[in-house]
């Protein structure tokens, strides 16, 4: 074991190389290129002996995962945004095949307008297709979570791909004091690959990802997909409590921090999270009873989890990087359905959107989101939900636009 | 299937060359409803993959096998022979990325496109692959197809794989010729096949052979190979039939003979094809 101050996406290529996978199909986009470079970079020093290849596109880079991972050998790869957009067709369809492997995304916001900077639209983007989905807040739970998700995603009782998802330059570029464990230590965990029943063999040849005429195979293998995933949740924490055991760190399905005496809680995912914590304890320090929920799986979804760190909560709020067109924030939907129709609800569940395009959450925000709350319980009235943008923001977009207006009529013709 | 179908003529023919110790890679297309679970027409292996990224799955198959093998966790004689199968629509549009990654890669696998000139399966829309003149499903009038067949064969050729081919499943010694050096080549070797459609071409499934070899004897579907960096000719019609007698055997082309001739259009097509073997035969000499 080592402790090296490493990047996100030095942790998350470290995850590849202690999870011993054999092959990486690539493709670069910002801000997950450094993953693929350094892994090339181990691969050509021999310092590893998986074998990569860069395909074309991000949609045949996830085909050449999948029809690796059913030919029977451990595949990493890793994406962001429009990478992840433009293989969605594959992301799907590879969940239906059931091959295990693990895909890091590095979210940033999608287009348009195009940006670099990260939200987790992008992800979000995947939530229904049978991946399994980890949410990582620091660079040591990348690490972590990768070597995890393998043992997760090729479960005999799950068997799914798994997407670990890392914020894009907030933590893919931040370097953060990380153990790495040993690698010897690392492989026992993590196991042999056991590709099962799947292969393409001469001597025991085989079909799959057939065609299915009609609802009713259509409809079990759906249904097969979804069962499986559920199954990762009763799996997940023996996985966990092994890696502990082993390594010493823990990483549950949902992260509580000082919730559990608390009236209130925010709810977020990924690194944006750990400034909640800071407000958590400001906040504390000045008497409100307030904590943080943030589950690290989204999928499978955990509902008990969340259910049972939120009920008899007197408010929630819960801030979303992301923004569902038309309808508001992702996360914000998902957690009113493990609350609706259970016992001891909490009454009001508020929602805040921030973070799109990597707009950085300040302490005065998560403040205010905090006074919200508390009025909304003396209002009892759930508060509308609301777009975080400053006063700032917006003279500085206004500011912009008169520019934009201003050089537009400088290349007007001259009357 | 459709009865008469000269995609599946074609792949009979290969397929009792090649035969089971194959892996194929299918891209969305009237052959993927070969495999329907849980029936398969092949002794060997197959996986479906999407429309546009078969030869990706041939990637990571191949890959995948050769990792296996190199670590021993495969025995030799479990190898399979990789071969991506797709048609015209995939292979002249939406799969040509895919495609031209997979030879950039020197992948070592065989493609077959069968081309219907058309998007058969969703009832003969034209794809690039459609010819000028041509009546689809999406050029009803009596104009037909404004464009002009794409040219695969040389955007294949212009990347340099180990081998490209025409071929037909008419012409099944042409075809087996074919095969044959295929197998004793590695790398990306490519075939496009015409695969003379009744359904898609309108005529009597029963005339897919005749109509197959006018395709050949019109000289509108030149039988070649590039290989070593040279193109060869493995068929040149000595006297090539007018191209009328292969168009006229078909529906798609009717409205250039009824209720009219449209000669201008005629001897368009038998201009074009009467240019491109004065330059073979040119070259030839």
């Amino acid at each position: 074991m080592s402790r090296q101050l490493l990047t996100g996406n030095g942790a998350a290529a470290w995850g590849a190389r202690l999870a011993k996978v054999d092959y990486v199909p690539a493709f670069p986009i910002t801000p997950q290129t450094e993953i693929i470079e350094t892994i090339a970079e181990w691969i050509d020093n021999n310092e590893i002996a998986g074998r990569m290849v860069t395909l074309e596109s991000e949609h045949s880079m996830i085909t050449a995962a999948g029809a690796a991972s059913a030919t029977g050998v451990r595949v990493f790869t890793a994406t962001s945004s429009q990478g992840l957009l433009y293989a969605l067709e594959m992301i799907y369809n590879v969940a239906g095949w059931r091959t295990p492997f693990v895909l890091i995304n590095v979210s940033r916001g999608i287009s348009a307008p195009i940006t670099l900077e990260p939200d987790h639209n992008d992800v979000l983007a995947t939530r229904d297709s049978g991946f399994l989905q980890i949410h990582c807040a620091t660079c040591q739970e990348i690490l972590d979570s990768i070597l995890i998700a393998y043992r997760l995603a090729e479960h005999n009782r799950v068997r799914l791909p798994v997407i670990v998802n890392q914020d894009g330059f907030y933590l893919s570029f931040t370097r953060e004091p990380v153990e790495i464990p040993d690698a010897r230590s690392a492989a026992e965990f993590v196991g042999e690959y056991n590709s099962e029943n799947m292969g393409f063999r001469a001597s025991s040849p085989s079909s799959q990802a057939v065609a299915v005429l009609g609802s009713g195979p259509y409809s079990y293998f759906r249904y097969e997909i979804h069962l499986a995933s559920l199954q990762a949740l009763s799996v997940y924490d023996d996985i966990a409590q092994e890696f502990k055991e082993r390594f010493g760190r823990y990483h549950p399905i949902v992260e509580t921090y000082r919730t559990e005496d608390a009236d209130y809680a925010y709810v977020m995912i990924n690194c944006f999270a750990t400034k909640a914590k800071d407000a958590v304890d400001r906040l504390r320090e000045n008497g409100m009873k307030i904590g943080l929920l943030r589950p690290r799986l989204l999928r499978p979804f955990p509902a008990q989890h969340i259910l049972n760190a939120l009920a008899g909560k007197k408010a929630v709020a819960v801030l979303d990087q992301n923004l569902s067109m038309g309808k508001g924030g992702v996360l914000h939907t998902e957690i009113a359905s493990a609350l609706y129709g259970q016992p001891d609800p909490p009454p009001i569940l508020a929602s805040f959107i921030g973070g799109l395009g990597g707009r950085d959450f300040s302490a005065e925000e998560f403040y205010e989101i905090a006074a919200t709350l508390q009025d909304a319980v003396k209002q009892n009235k759930t508060p509308a939900p609301r777009l975080l943008y400053t006063e700032t923001e917006l003279r500085a977009m206004r500011k912009l636009q008169a520019i934009a207006h201003a050089e537009r009529e400088k290349l007007k013709p001259n009357k | 299937m459709c009865a008469g179908c000269g995609g599946l003529e074609i792949l009979h023919e290969i397929y009792d060359i090649l035969g089971a110790k194959t892996v194929f890679t299918n891209a969305a297309g009237c052959m993927t409803l070969l495999s329907v679970y849980p029936f398969t027409p092949f002794r060997g292996s197959w996986l479906y993959t999407a429309m546009a990224s078969a030869p990706a799955g041939a990637q990571g198959i191949r890959d995948a096998l050769d990792i296996l093998l190199e670590k021993k966790r495969i025995q030799p004689d479990d190898d399979l022979q990789v071969v991506t199968l797709t048609g015209d629509g995939s292979a002249y549009g939406m799969g040509l990325s895919a495609t031209s990654g997979a030879i950039d890669r020197d992948l070592d696998f065989l493609y077959l496109c069968y081309d219907n000139e058309g998007y058969g399966n969703t009832g003969q829309q034209y794809s690039s692959a459609t010819p000028h003149a041509a009546i689809t499903s999406t050029s009803r009038t009596s104009l037909g197809y404004p464009g002009f067949k794409k040219d695969l064969f040389a955007i294949w050729v212009a990347h340099k794989p180990a081998y490209v081919a025409t071929v037909i499943g008419a012409e099944p010694l042409d075809l087996a010729n074919k095969i044959e050096t295929v197998q004793g080549l590695r790398g990306p070797r490519l075939l496009i096949g015409l695969a003379p459609c009744p359904t898609g071409w309108d005529f009597d499934p029963k005339l897919t052979v005749e109509v197959g070899r006018l395709a050949v004897q019109t000289g509108i579907w030149p039988l070649k190979e590039f290989k070593d960096g040279r193109i060869r000719h493995t068929k040149i019609p000595k006297q090539r039939k007018p191209v009328e007698e292969y168009l006229k055997l078909q529906g798609r082309f009717r409205h250039l003979f009824e209720p009219e001739r449209v000669e201008t259009e005629i001897s368009l097509i038998q201009a074009r094809i009467d240019q491109y073997w004065d330059k073979v035969i040119g070259a030839d000499e």
